[in-house]
């Protein structure tokens, strides 16, 4: 089985954060990348179904010069080689143009399997997997919890809302977008980092896929980032203690949003 | 205790290769999942996690910066970035894989013949054996010169008596490197375990490195086959370029005591807050501290950084390999120290890392050359006298 898995590089979760000076996204300078952590599950969700089903991993990723390192973390960890997206003209992409140009790539590739995170822990979109389904013509199913295959087709679990799942059966090819937690991620070892060293890395930018910056200009834009301002607000609860107790169950179900 | 993040202040990570980066995040995982929640437990009960021996041998932690029989084949730096990340969660287990590689298999490999490189390089290697390093005698540390356990040849044997005191991983080794006097100078001879006359005693009651296991080694009438001994190392030289090894990864180790210290007062500072409701990082006095914390902790780094590239180009010699062991663990232990005031009485407390560095870096202070032996070195090297006697 071939498995394409499409990753992304973003800024780590425990970075400091600062706003750009335009006000439209942070300040990328001095933070430091780690890969998008439901690609993470994405990914070894890919080398389990290499390791029970033979075939080959093939990591694909569009970003600056700097995604390198999520690639060779991902080559370190097990994938065979893999497909770097970079051009200047795959700044600023939205989840449209990104699929597009990662449809580019795949196509001549056509891979069994495309798995990809849900959603990327930056923009948070959860659109990139899906649109590259369409794209690609293939059938795609998101939020998968476990992945079965049967022949030529998968059985796959969707996670749906309040405890609720889904069992479905999708033919291949095929795209999934895998939910964070359903596996555990493997190190990646000291010697795989030394072995991804010469696994193969092709970089691609737009003219080798064919692609016309005029035609992936964002549909999307972002107009303004900003840290949402802080209201210190004490409200106190009078009553006994079973009804303060229920008003106060009542505002962090629904107003916090934290039970 | 506060989550990591990495101690960075002058980007210093733009002189890391992707590589090298990568190795760290491993060791920064393994040592955040497996080691830290663990820790002050092990430490507690003075138990050493023999459970992560498996773990870190499927990673390539033993002898990762030497080459062939299944070593990983790292850089200098990249070893010295492990030896960093296990030591920000403990020196006991920094200890442990300093030992296993730099003072078990580099003599194995630098000086053993192809029998006992075949025999333990692998096996060494993943952690199926566990080697230990004996050098200290009770009544010779610092002038291991004086040694007096002796090795006498007896046809195609060797009789081996004497005492060795305070040997990393000494109970549970499989095999023991014994460093003796014979005829010919001093040599080494691998001891495995079970042989009579060979035992091992811990030493219990250390207020430092409790989650390593130190002991006392016996060796009564021990008779070894005569292939036992190292044939490439003879004379102190030997196991002194050992040590420089062992020395080396030390003093990137200190720096990861000296960050979680460093780590754990300045996000404590940020959030203690005493008199009008201002936190403690607001006082100049505590600004000071981490001041000095964080300048001290980025030229311990650069010091480390270009001690490996030296010796990544074969220039770096034991005089340098000096300087950054006692640089580096001084100003570990001065941050350590610092960091306990800083969180005031919660500093002596074990839910917090700080104390535990503390005392562990006491160790560190001493062994593997104590601070002043490491000043006598470069005082040699800078005015051509020797000063130790
Ligand atoms: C936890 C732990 C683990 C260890 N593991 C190992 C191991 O695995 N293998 C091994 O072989 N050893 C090991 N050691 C031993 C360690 O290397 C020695 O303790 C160290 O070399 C110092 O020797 P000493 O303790 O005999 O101190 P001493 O040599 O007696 O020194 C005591 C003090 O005198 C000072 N001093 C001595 N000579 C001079 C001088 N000429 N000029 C100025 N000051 C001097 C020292 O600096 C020190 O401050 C370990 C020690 C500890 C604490």
């Amino acid at each position: 089985m071939k498995i394409a898995v499409c990753l992304k590089q973003v800024p780590s979760r425990d970075s400091v954060l600062r706003l750009n000076r335009a006000g439209t996204w942070i300040e990328e300078v001095d933070i430091s990348y780690e890969i998008n952590e439901p690609d993470t599950y994405a990914l070894e969700e890919a080398l389990m179904l290499k390791e029970k089903h033979g075939g080959e991993v093939v990591v694909c990723s569009l970003g600056p010069a700097r995604t390198q390192q999520a690639i060779k973390e991902a080559l370190a960890k097990g994938a065979d080689r893999a497909l770097h997206f970079d051009d200047p003209a795959f700044q600023g992409l939205d989840a449209w143009a990104t699929a597009r140009v990662l449809a580019q790539g795949l196509a001549k590739e056509e891979p069994d399997l495309v798995v990809t995170g849900l959603q990327s822990d930056d923009f948070g979109f959860a659109q990139t997997g899906v649109i590259l389904a369409e794209l690609l013509g293939l059938p795609h199913s998101t939020i998968i919890m476990e992945v079965q295959v049967t022949g030529r087709a998968l059985k796959v679990k969707r996670e749906l809302e309040s405890g609720w799942f889904q069992w479905i059966e999708i033919p291949l090819p095929a795209v999934l977008t895998i939910q964070s937690g359903i596996n555990k991620p493997r190190y990646a070892t000291l010697k795989g980092i030394m072995a991804a060293k010469n696994k193969p890395i092709q970089r691609l930018g737009a003219a080798d896929l064919g692609l016309d910056a005029a035609a992936l200009v964002p549909r999307q834009k972002i107009t303004r980032v900003y840290v949402p301002a802080k209201r210190a607000q004490t409200e106190f609860f009078a009553g006994t203690p079973k009804e303060i107790a229920t008003k106060l169950v009542d505002k962090l179900k629904n107003e916090a949003r934290v039970l | 205790m506060f989550a990591f993040r990495g101690v960075d202040y002058m980007e210093i990570d733009s002189l890391f290769s992707d590589e090298e980066k990568l190795v760290r995040q491993t060791v920064r995982e393994f040592v955040d999942r497996e080691v830290l929640p663990h820790i002050e437990e092990w430490n507690r009960e003075g138990k050493f996690p023999r459970h992560l021996v498996p773990i870190m041998a499927e990673l390539g932690f033993y002898g990762a910066n030497l080459h062939g029989y299944g070593c990983a084949g790292l850089n200098n730096v990249q070893y010295g970035l492990i030896m960093q990340e296990l030591e920000r969660g403990d020196s006991g287990l920094r200890s442990f894989v300093s030992v296993q590689g730099a003072l078990v298999m580099y003599p194995i490999l630098e000086y053993g013949s192809e029998e006992q490189k075949n025999r333990w390089l692998p096996a060494l290697q993943q952690g199926k054996a566990i080697g230990c390093f004996g050098l200290t005698e009770p009544d010779f540390g610092s002038n291991p010169a004086g040694m007096r356990t002796r090795a006498v040849k007896d046809g195609q044997h060797y009789v081996i008596n004497g005492e060795k005191a305070w040997i990393t991983s000494g109970s549970i080794a499989d095999v023991a490197l014994i460093w003796c006097r014979t005829d010919d100078g001093i040599r080494g001879f691998l001891v495995e375990r079970g042989t009579p006359g060979f035992t091992a005693r811990d030493i219990k009651g250390k207020w430092s490195l409790r989650a390593s296991v130190t002991s006392t080694l016996a060796l009564q009438e021990v008779r070894v086959p005569a292939c036992a001994m190292l044939p490439g190392a003879q004379g102190l030289k030997a196991p002194l370029r050992c040590l420089t090894q062992a020395r080396y990864g030390i003093g990137w180790g200190a720096i990861g005591a000296a960050m979680a210290c460093y780590n754990e007062a300045l996000e404590y500072a940020k959030a203690r807050k005493q008199f009008d409701d201002r936190p403690i990082a607001s006082h100049q006095m505590v600004q000071e501290k981490l001041a000095d914390m964080i300048t001290e902790i980025t030229k311990a780094q650069l010091l480390a950084l270009q001690v490996g590239r030296l010796k990544d180009r074969g220039r770096a010699d034991f005089a340098h390999v000096s300087m950054l062991k006692r640089n580096n663990v001084k100003m570990a232990l001065d941050i350590a120290r610092a960091a306990r005031d800083i969180l005031g009485a919660n500093g002596v407390a074990d839910e917090y890392p700080i104390f535990r560095h503390m005392c562990n870096l006491e160790s560190v202070y001493t062994y593997e050359g104590t601070h002043n032996i490491h000043t006598l070195i470069i005082g040699e090297r800078v005015t051509g006298i020797p000063a130790y006697k």
